[in-house]
Parts: C-alpha cells; sequence; structure tokens
C-alpha cells in the first residue's frame, strides 16, 4: 500500500494537468465535437488576435510576472543579507506564517481600502498634506499600468519567498561562510550577498519560477487590483469562457494556450535575466570590494520588507474598520460611528459558505497529509534517501501544478469533466483543490520528516515496536509540531483557491473566497470588509492550532519544545 | 533452557564493490564480543548489519545465528536484539514510565508494576511521572538501559554507549552495564574506539583496521 503513495501523488498531480492542457489545445483548434466543432480551423485563433486591447492584457500579464517576482526577491534577498537577528529581524520572521496565511484576495481588499483616493493613506494625509477636501477622482486602485496589482502580488509573494529561503538556508551553512567571509574583511551585509546568495538561489529556484507563474496569471487578485480596461489576459480569459455564447469557448481555449505562452515566456526571460545578473555579479564577486554600499543595502532591505510587513497588516486593520464604520466623512482617519449592522446583516449569508469552505478545506488538507505522511513514511522505510537524482524530477513534478498557470489547464478539466457527464459537485471541487494543496503540503512536511533522526525509529524496533507502532507511537507524536503546521498550510492553500472553486463548481459551490471576489465588482466596501475579513481569519484560526495545541499538550516535555 | 549465543558466520560487507569488513566470531551467553577500530573502519555498518538497518547501498554475505536460528533476513524488530545508542535517546514525548513501559512487550501482565520494580531497581524510585528531559545524563542512561532490559531481547548491540559521558559516570556505567548483561545472560556486541571500553568488557576483541 505504502508504496502506492509516490505513484498515486504523481499520477494525481500530473494527470489532471496533461488532460487539462490537451482538453485546452483541442478546442484552440476548433475541436469540440460537444459544441459542433469537428473540424481543425484556426478560427479561434483568428477571434482572438482580433480582441481589442489583447497586446495589452498580454503585456500587462507579462510584466506582472516579472516584475513581481523581481521586487519580491530582491527585498528578501537584501533583508536576509542584512538580518543579523535583532529584535526586528525576529519579529519579521515570526511574521512570516501569518502573513502567508492571509488570502490573496483578503490581501488584495485590504490594499485596496488602504491605498484608494478615499482610502487610510490618503484620509491620513488630507487635508494637511494633500490640501484634498474630497476623494480625489485619480484611478489609483485598477491603475491601466498594473501598478497596483503588482503592489498587491509583491505583499503576498514576499512572506512565501522568504519562508521558502529560511528553509533552504538550513541547507547551507550560511553563518560559517559569512563568518569566514567576515575574517577576510568583508562586511556582513556584503559577505552574505557573495558567499551565501550564489548557493542559496538554485535551492529556491522553483519557488521564484512559481511566483513568476502566479502573478502572471492570477485571477482573483487581477480581478480587484488589476485594470479594467483591458484587464489581464487572465481575467478576459475568464469572461470568455464564462460568455452565455458557448462559441466564445472556442476563443478562449486559444486564450489559455496563449497564457500559457505567456507564462512560459515570462520564465525564459527570467532565466535570461539570470544568465545576466550571473554574469555581471561574477566581476562583483571576485572584485574584492569589501565595504562599500553595505549600510544603505541593509537599511533598504529592512525598510521595503517592513513596509510590505506593514502594509498587508494595516491594510487586515482597514477590513476591520471597513466592516464596523457606520458613517465616515473624508477626510476623517476613523469612522464617526461605529456600527454592528453590517455584519448581522451578512451573518445569515456567512454560515453556508464559511461551513463549505472548512468542509471543502478540510478534506482537501486530510486526504493530502495522508497521500504525504504515506509518501514520507515509504521513503524512509524502503531506506532510499532522495536526493540522487530522482529526488530533482519528483519535486519538479510537484511543482508542476504551481508553474503550469491554473486557468491553462482548468478550462481543459471542466471540458473533460462535461465529456466524462461528471456533475459540478463539492468533490469535484475538492479534487480540485486537492492539486494545489498536495505540493505545499508536500514542501511543507518534508523537510521536518527526512530531517527526522532515524535512531528514534531504530531504537523503537529494536526495542521490538513493528514498523507501524513506531510510525504511530513514535515518528507521529514526534513530529506533531510540523504536522500541524503542514495542516495549516495545506487549509490556507485551500481557503484561498477562487479559480478551481468557481470552474469545477460550475459557480454553484460558493466559498467566503468566491463570494468575497465578487463582491469586487459591487464596490460595497462594508460588505465587502465583512467577507473579506472571514476570508482572512479562517486561515489564521489553523494556525493558531498549529502553534498552540503542541505547546499545550507539551507543556510537561521539555524535550519537546522547539522542532526536534 | 540454555541461554542462545550470537555467532557471525563468515560476515563480509562491502560498499560499492571494495570488502568493508569480515567478521567470523561467535559470543557466548553472558560474554561481550569488542570490537574496536578507527572511525570510518565499518563499526557502525558492522552493527546496522546486525540490527537489520543496513542501507540498501552496501552488498553483504554471511549468516548472523542468534540461538541457532537464521537472523539475517528477518526485520529489525523480529531479531530480538537490542541496541544501545551513544546518546539515551529517551523518547521526548513520554514520561520516564511511559519510556519503559515501551519496551515492554505487548503481552505483558501488570505493566505498572513492573515498571515500578525496575524503577526502583536502578535506584530511581517514584520517577515515573517525570520528563525524561529533567533527568540527568547518568539518569537518562540508566533509564535507556533499563528499557533495554524490559524488551527482552536475546542479545544486545552496544554502539559506544559511555563515550558521551564524563569520566566520572564512565566506568560506573560500565559496571552497571557490563554487570547486568552477564547477569541476564545475554551475549553482546560492543564497538567503541575506547581501549578501556574492551578492558571493562572483558571479552574478546577483535580490531578493524
Amino acid at each position: 500500500m505504502l508504496r502506492l503513495a509516490p505513484w498515486l501523488i504523481t499520477a494525481l498531480l500530473v494527470g489532471p494537468i496533461l488532460a487539462g492542457l490537451a482538453m485546452a489545445a483541442l478546442p484552440a483548434f476548433g475541436y469540440l465535437p460537444a459544441l459542433g466543432g469537428d473540424s481543425l480551423s484556426l478560427d479561434p485563433w483568428r477571434d482572438l488576435f482580433a480582441q481589442p486591447g489583447l497586446a495589452r492584457s498580454v503585456a500587462i500579464s507579462f510584466s506582472s510576472g516579472i516584475a513581481t517576482t523581481a521586487v519580491s526577491l530582491t527585498v528578501v534577498v537584501l533583508f536576509l543579507a542584512g538580518a543579523s537577528g535583532n529584535r526586528l529581524d525576529r519579529w519579521i520572521r515570526r511574521m512570516v506564517s501569518p502573513l502567508l496565511s492571509i488570502p490573496h484576495a483578503a490581501a488584495a481588499f485590504g490594499l485596496a481600502f488602504l491605498i484608494a483616493p478615499s482610502g487610510l493613506v490618503s484620509r491620513a494625509l488630507s487635508p494637511t498634506v494633500t490640501g484634498w477636501e474630497r476623494p480625489p477622482d485619480l484611478l489609483i486602485v485598477q491603475d491601466p499600468w498594473g501598478l497596483s496589482l503588482m503592489a498587491g502580488l509583491v505583499v503576498k509573494e514576499i512572506p512565501f519567498l522568504l519562508l521558502m529561503s529560511l528553509a533552504a538556508l538550513h541547507q547551507i551553512d550560511a553563518e560559517h561562510r559569512v563568518a569566514l567571509a567576515r575574517s577576510l574583511g568583508y562586511r556582513p551585509t556584503i559577505a552574505w550577498l557573495k558567499v551565501v546568495l550564489p548557493s542559496l538561489y538554485p535551492l529556491i529556484r522553483l519557488p521564484v519560477f512559481a511566483v513568476i507563474a502566479y502573478a502572471s496569471s492570477v485571477v482573483d487578485v487581477a480581478m480587484i487590483l488589476g485594470p479594467t480596461l483591458p484587464p489581464t489576459l487572465s481575467v478576459s480569459l475568464l469572461t470568455w469562457f464564462n460568455d452565455p455564447d458557448l462559441s466564445r469557448r472556442f476563443m478562449a481555449s486559444a486564450g489559455a494556450l496563449l497564457q500559457l505562452g505567456v507564462t512560459l515566456a515570462a520564465l525564459a526571460s527570467w532565466w535570461g535575466l539570470e544568465c545576466l545578473v550571473r554574469r555581471l555579479g561574477r566581476g562583483w564577486m571576485a572584485g574584492g570590494q569589501r565595504q562599500r554600499g553595505e549600510r544603505r543595502l541593509r537599511i533598504a532591505g529592512k525598510a521595503l520588507i517592513l513596509l510590505a510587513a506593514i502594509t498587508a497588516l494595516v491594510g487586515i486593520a482597514g477590513l476591520a474598520i471597513n466592516s464596523l464604520a457606520g458613517f465616515w466623512r473624508f477626510p476623517d482617519g476613523l469612522p464617526q460611528t461605529v456600527t454592528l449592522q453590517h455584519w448581522q446583516r451578512a451573518l445569515p449569508s456567512l454560515g453556508g459558505p464559511v461551513a463549505a469552505t472548512l468542509m471543502i478545506a478540510g478534506t482537501a488538507t486530510l486526504l493530502a497529509v495522508g497521500l504525504v505522511l504515506a509518501a514520507l513514511e515509504n521513503e524512509q522505510r524502503s531506506g532510499r534517501q532522495p536526493a540522487q537524482g530522482q529526488l530533482t524530477s519528483a519535486l519538479t513534478l510537484l511543482y508542476l501544478p504551481l508553474i503550469v498557470p491554473q486557468i491553462a489547464f482548468l478550462f481543459g478539466l471542466v471540458v473533460v469533466m462535461e465529456a466524462l457527464g461528471t456533475r459540478p459537485t463539492r468533490w469535484l471541487v475538492i479534487f480540485g483543490h486537492l492539486l494545489f494543496v498536495l505540493p505545499y503540503v508536500f514542501l511543507s512536511m518534508s523537510e521536518a520528516y527526512r530531517r527526522f533522526d532515524p535512531r528514534w525509529s531504530r531504537v523503537a524496533l529494536t526495542l521490538g515496536a513493528t514498523p507501524n507502532d513506531a510510525f504511530w507511537r513514535v515518528r507521529l507524536p514526534m513530529l506533531l509540531a510540523p504536522l500541524l503546521t503542514a495542516m495549516a498550510v495545506g487549509l490556507a492553500v485551500s481557503i484561498g483557491q477562487y479559480l478551481p472553486t468557481l470552474l469545477l463548481g460550475a459557480g454553484r459551490v460558493s466559498t467566503v473566497t468566491t463570494e468575497a471576489v465578487a463582491l469586487a465588482a459591487g464596490g460595497n466596501r462594508r460588505l465587502i470588509g465583512v467577507w473579506a475579513l472571514v476570508q482572512a481569519s479562517l486561515p489564521l484560526l489553523g494556525f493558531i492550532i498549529a502553534v498552540g495545541l503542541p505547546r499545550l499538550l507539551w507543556s510537561n516535555r521539555r524535550g519537546m519544545r522547539g522542532t526536534p | 533452557m540454555t541461554a542462545p549465543s550470537l555467532e557471525f558466520n563468515r560476515v563480509h560487507i562491502a560498499l560499492h564493490g571494495r570488502t568493508l569488513l569480515e567478521l567470523d566470531a561467535r559470543v557466548a551467553p553472558g560474554e561481550v564480543l569488542t570490537v574496536m577500530g578507527p572511525s570510518g573502519s565499518g563499526k557502525s555498518t558492522l552493527l546496522a548489519y546486525a540490527a537489520g538497518f543496513l542501507a540498501p547501498a552496501f552488498q553483504a554475505s554471511g549468516q548472523v545465528l542468534l540461538g541457532g536460528q537464521d537472523i539475517t533476513t528477518l526485520p529489525a524488530e523480529r531479531r530480538g536484539i537490542g541496541l544501545l545508542f551513544q546518546d539515551p535517546l529517551l523518547f521526548p514525548h513520554l514520561s520516564v514510565a511511559g519510556n519503559l513501559r515501551f519496551g515492554l512487550p505487548r503481552a505483558t501482565p501488570d505493566k505498572a508494576a513492573r515498571v515500578e520494580t525496575a524503577l526502583a531497581d536502578i535506584g530511581l524510585a517514584g520517577f515515573g511521572a517525570r520528563d525524561p528531559a529533567t533527568l540527568s545524563g547518568g539518569q537518562q542512561s540508566r533509564v535507556a538501559l533499563m528499557r533495554l532490559l524490559l524488551s527482552a531481547p536475546k542479545a544486545v548491540l552496544l554502539d559506544e554507549p559511555f563515550s558521551k559521558l564524563d569520566t566520572a559516570l564512565r566506568h560506573e556505567m560500565r559496571q552497571l552495564v557490563f554487570g547486568r548483561l552477564r547477569d541476564a545472560d545475554l551475549p553482546s556486541l560492543l564497538v567503541t574506539h575506547d581501549s578501556e571500553d574492551a578492558r571493562d568488557a572483558g571479552g574478546q576483541m577483535i580490531e578493524l583496521s
């Protein structure tokens, strides 16, 4: 049984993606008998390229992928280079998980409420600094250049890349390297950039690629913060796909392939940038320059990451204020009156989506945890440690659902399901979520599992315990903390999913995320505040349990404090 | 009933085609066979082989016999071989008593009483509910030894179990461990690089190079 787990995971991840891509490719060339397309043609592509503003949509999607990643990675690298373990650094590190748990949509709403012409920032500066007595007529949110979209993504991708980097730093002896370089006269920040970064980057390259793919194809954040005339390619695609005129599905399928192409082009360009930076960096690395600029770099890293963290947190606070606001005149910083009215009105309609969200997230996470534990336990028992060639291929497959744009294969997957006659149900949505929950649970759990001292299981076995005993009575309880963290990550990933819920549920399965994003077009800030705050707090509950439960259980076990 | 002996019948272990070690020896009940050698000489590989944890990369031939029965292909948990590591490795999520209970075979009657007697036996009466992390190094070692004995092994492997103790404690623990193993009439295999261990063990000695 256990031996099947790795194969099951691979089939589960690769199968739907290949099937989905294939079923997007056929209609893109006119073939979809169910809709009357029974011969190959290039008409869908002609229709697609005749769409007004397509070039601009493509340009924004592409540049969002590159710019978001470049900015996020730069901030993370500068912060890590300058981190010296003081209180601010430790605070940032502790904030990584909570920040990561905020769903993209909630963070995007938070940012929108912050930077909008009548948002918190504008209110704080008016009228003293700006002189505005009424909200200015500026297109800050949903600006045509996609800058607010990129800002919203940067705020969310920084914690992701930071967490991945912190995990990878365990594998390279960063502290000793920096100490050695410092003994040669290099300032700490310069030393880190010269001797740690070149080894760190290859370890976080796949997460970086995942950020590029995500930022170039995201739907929910783009619907909230992205430009509208024309929207990003992914948002246009969704509109065409959901068009009552079913013949537009052909064009939407061609668009899905175009989206795949745009994302691949962004990845290829990034690879080109990598080569360029490596070439330029080589001279700098060997130049022997030790001191110059270190202070500026260090301060920039701290300031930027602090800005991102505070933006996210104040954004969430903004959601809360909006959800409670009564009468609120511009430019007052806070509402004149506070009311529970919005909550009371939303409460009856909150119950169903919250229950559905938790049920879907819980089931997907439990399935994922079961599969991941089976695969990792199999790895231990067969005695085959990865890291010998096979690791790279297996890990790459794990990243497949994170690197192939969701929208590119989900369309096709819907077509496959329709062809199979499967009705949209919660189970289909759960299955869709599993595709994205599984990789994150695996990434989050595998580190701790593989680093777990094998002698613990050996002691158990030599005392006569069976391998199953050793798993249930020793390995699992000792790995409870990382296991709960992985589950919290899985829940957070599932709760934040917009597109799989929408497409595989055919709009009939509503979660807090689909409801919150659907409110974006309406612009009722009070109501958005309520729903986005609920959306943000659900994953946080998971993390609170993940941190609190082990402390409670092991309050009398000193050896269980900190990770084993 | 005669106690079983532990035999290594023309054991040969190689890695990537290069011979790592060869051993042909018999350990009588109550005796300790000491295998000495510098690090990298294959000492821990020998233990992993005897206990059933040899990584698939190694090629091994020969047999391990316990009481005349070939155990070479049995899984670790059915070999009846106990193992004492460098560290006590008391399970940190269990209490001291929980650790001892883990060692007792499942069908043991009146486990609580057995555990209490065992604790008293190593001078730790009343320590059952304690968190193992609050015990001193010597106390932890004694619990680890008792946990091993409670699991009723038919032979014992010792992986430099004294190397991390300070000098005063080391002698005391050696007396305790070797005394108990002799009392229980168990054949034991000790790997170490400390010649004092070998002298205190008092049995035959083999040097690996």
